[in-house]
């Protein structure tokens, strides 16, 4: 009830207080409520342990706020040894006074003999005597699950664990309190612990889906404070946890006019000018129409004008890139030697998408290039989930645009000719201009087509042109003429009689905005 | 054999309270003089409670004879703290 009174005396409000886990306090809008405990619910293996100590450790090193860890499952011993791979060093933080840690890890010998009425006095004066010699702010419980197969009355076993996490309230700590749970989507926890700590309660899951591992943390309820609702994926890299708040981005890129060039004169001239500086360009077609060709004009022009480039290759390896590129006379090798370019090769199959995203990000927060170009985009399609891939372009976008570069992604369409391929039917809304190259069989002749289907903010050329590749690159030429039903992939010839009729119903076209 | 004892008590708690009478009653019927005990109170001396890995009170702590062995709640239930105690058998002799 205490609770109650101060929320109302704070005029309604839950201050919180940073996480220590990136991307969390976005997820939760600003954090983790102060002053309070929060339940973390999770199957075994979905990093509760990682997330408690991660809320400590950072707390410590970045908020100098001294914390405790209670630990009910593993050793003092094991934890100090599992968590170094994450470079943090438990052991200094105690020897230096910002961190303790109450054991309450079971006894190897383990039999306790029950002889009548007892209570939990003892790990309360021990919590509160760490808390007091640290001088902590933040307390993680870990894993109060463990505690219900020490003792046999479980009733007796919550309704001390409720006056453990009064006690944690009285103090004024903000904490972290673990449990177990046996499913991914059921009860909240077991014993039905969610019963004392039920005011904020998390939830990870570590599910797979279509073969895929794929970890997400959910806000179950903050009470009296808002957060973001539903699930978001997090991955666990050399640092700890992550949040990827995918859809929780806020879009406050500015947008610019700045045009930059394709490469290609041609090209240019029908997207009216050129790419826009911050714009995301999605080139779509089949094998071999010219798509990694369009990627490497791009970054190469790119680099002529002393601009960083980097490209993401989840399809041909470097030396494949670089051989290609020496034949259409582009000089990669040179950009790359003076640092101006940077390729990126991986298996889209070696990591899971938002592992792939972290690495992407990373790879552009240190080399901070202004153009940028993932070839191809299908290639990591085929290896997630389609809500995931949709997340992952949303989030690879926008991390893009707010830093005000252009990205160039490609798609492979499935059918030779025609078609839409399944990546621009997830993203095709999220992208701001979209190029068409496709196959077109005429008079028993492949040729093949190249359109600007959109262009947010620009004026672009609507026409269909024919285009031809060659070792010096891409030769855009005329648009088809008297030929209907291309996009659709069965092109077929309109009789002179018709299109003079249809001219003459319409007037044509005019080139201008 | 020498019997080394230690109780942990929360204050003048009820449990507390009922669990040291409980004790000293069985340790005099059956160890006479041949026993130590110390009473710790938890709230004063939290660090040694940490030390013993203690969670509940009252909590005794058998230290000698080895193997060392906890009994936990007021120790109402004779039976089972002559059992944590290996004093069983004495009983029998007794009877």
């Amino acid at each position: 009830m205490d609770t109650r009174t101060t929320q109302q005396t704070s005029e309604g409000a839950v201050s919180k207080i940073a996480s220590g886990i990136p991307g969390f306090d976005l997820i939760s809008q600003g954090g983790l409520p102060e002053g309070r405990p929060t339940l973390v619910s999770g199957t075994s293996g979905s990093a509760k342990t990682i997330l408690a100590l991660q809320y400590l450790v950072h707390s410590i090193e970045q908020q100098d706020m001294n914390g405790v860890f209670v630990t009910f499952e593993e050793t003092p011993k094991d934890i100090r040894r599992n968590v170094k791979s994450f470079g943090w060093d438990l052991e200094s933080l105690e020897k230096n006074g910002k961190l303790a840690i109450v054991d309450v890890s079971p006894e190897p010998d383990g039999n306790v003999i029950e002889a009548g009425n007892y209570d939990f006095s003892a790990l309360l004066a021990r919590v509160e005597n760490a808390v007091k010699k640290v001088n902590a702010k933040r307390v993680s419980i870990d894993s109060v699950s463990a505690i219900f197969s020490q003792f046999a009355d479980s009733g007796l076993v919550r309704r001390e664990l409720f006056r453990l996490a009064a006690g944690l309230k009285k103090m004024g700590v903000t904490s972290l309190i673990t449990a177990e749970r046996t499913q991914e989507y059921g009860d909240i926890a077991r014993y039905g612990v969610e019963e004392f700590v039920a005011d904020n309660v998390i939830i990870l899951r570590n599910i797979l889906s279509e073969e895929k591992r794929r970890r997400t943390i959910e806000i179950l309820k903050y009470r009296g404070a808002p957060h973001q609702k539903g699930e978001f994926p997090f991955t666990i890299s050399g640092q700890g946890i992550e949040v990827l708040p995918l859809s929780a981005m806020e879009l406050t890129q500015k947008s610019s006019t700045v045009r930059i060039s394709t490469g290609n004169d041609d090209l240019d001239d029908m997207c009216g000018g050129g790419f826009f500086r911050d714009s995301i360009i999605l080139a779509s077609g089949a094998t071999g129409c010219g798509k990694t060709l369009t990627v490497t004009t791009f970054l190469d022009d790119g680099s002529r004008r002393g601009e960083k480039t980097l490209v993401f290759a989840f399809e041909e390896s470097r030396e494949q890139l670089l051989r290609n590129a020496i034949g259409w006379n582009k000089g990669f090798r040179k950009w790359e030697e003076e640092g101006l370019l940077k390729i990126v090769c991986a298996y889209p199959e070696s990591l899971g998408l938002e592992d792939h995203l972290l690495l992407m990000r990373k790879e552009i927060e240190s080399f901070e290039p202004s153009r940028i170009a993932v070839d191809s985009l299908s290639a990591l399609e085929r290896v997630s989930t389609g809500k995931s891939f949709r997340e992952f372009v949303i989030a690879l976008t926008s991390f893009i645009k707010a830093r005000e570069t252009a990205g160039l992604f490609t798609a492979t369409t499935a059918s030779l000719m025609g078609g839409t391929s399944v990546t621009e039917a997830h993203i095709s809304t999220i992208t701001d201009t979209i190029i068409l190259m496709r196959y077109v069989e005429l008079m028993g002749k492949m040729e093949r087509g190249i359109t600007v289907l959109k262009m947010r903010g620009s004026w672009h050329d609507k026409s269909i042109r024919q285009y031809e590749i060659d070792d010096k690159g891409m030769h855009i030429g005329r648009p088809f003429l008297n030929v209907g039903g291309i996009l659709a992939g069965t092109p077929t010839h309109i009789v002179t009689v018709e299109t003079e009729r249809l001219e003459g119903m319409f007037e044509q076209e005019k080139v201008g905005v | 054999m020498q019997y080394v004892l230690k109780l942990y008590v929360t204050s003048q708690t009820p449990n507390s309270i009922r669990a040291l009478e409980n004790l000293r009653q069985i340790c005099e019927e059956l160890l006479e003089d041949r026993y130590e005990l110390r009473v710790i109170d938890v709230l004063k001396e939290p660090q040694l409670a940490e030390e013993d890995k203690i969670i509940a009170t009252p909590t005794l702590v058998k230290h000698l004879p080895s193997p060392i062995r906890r009994i936990i709640g007021d120790l109402s239930d004779r039976d089972k703290v002559l059992l944590g105690l290996e004093l069983v058998s004495k009983i029998e002799e007794k009877v």
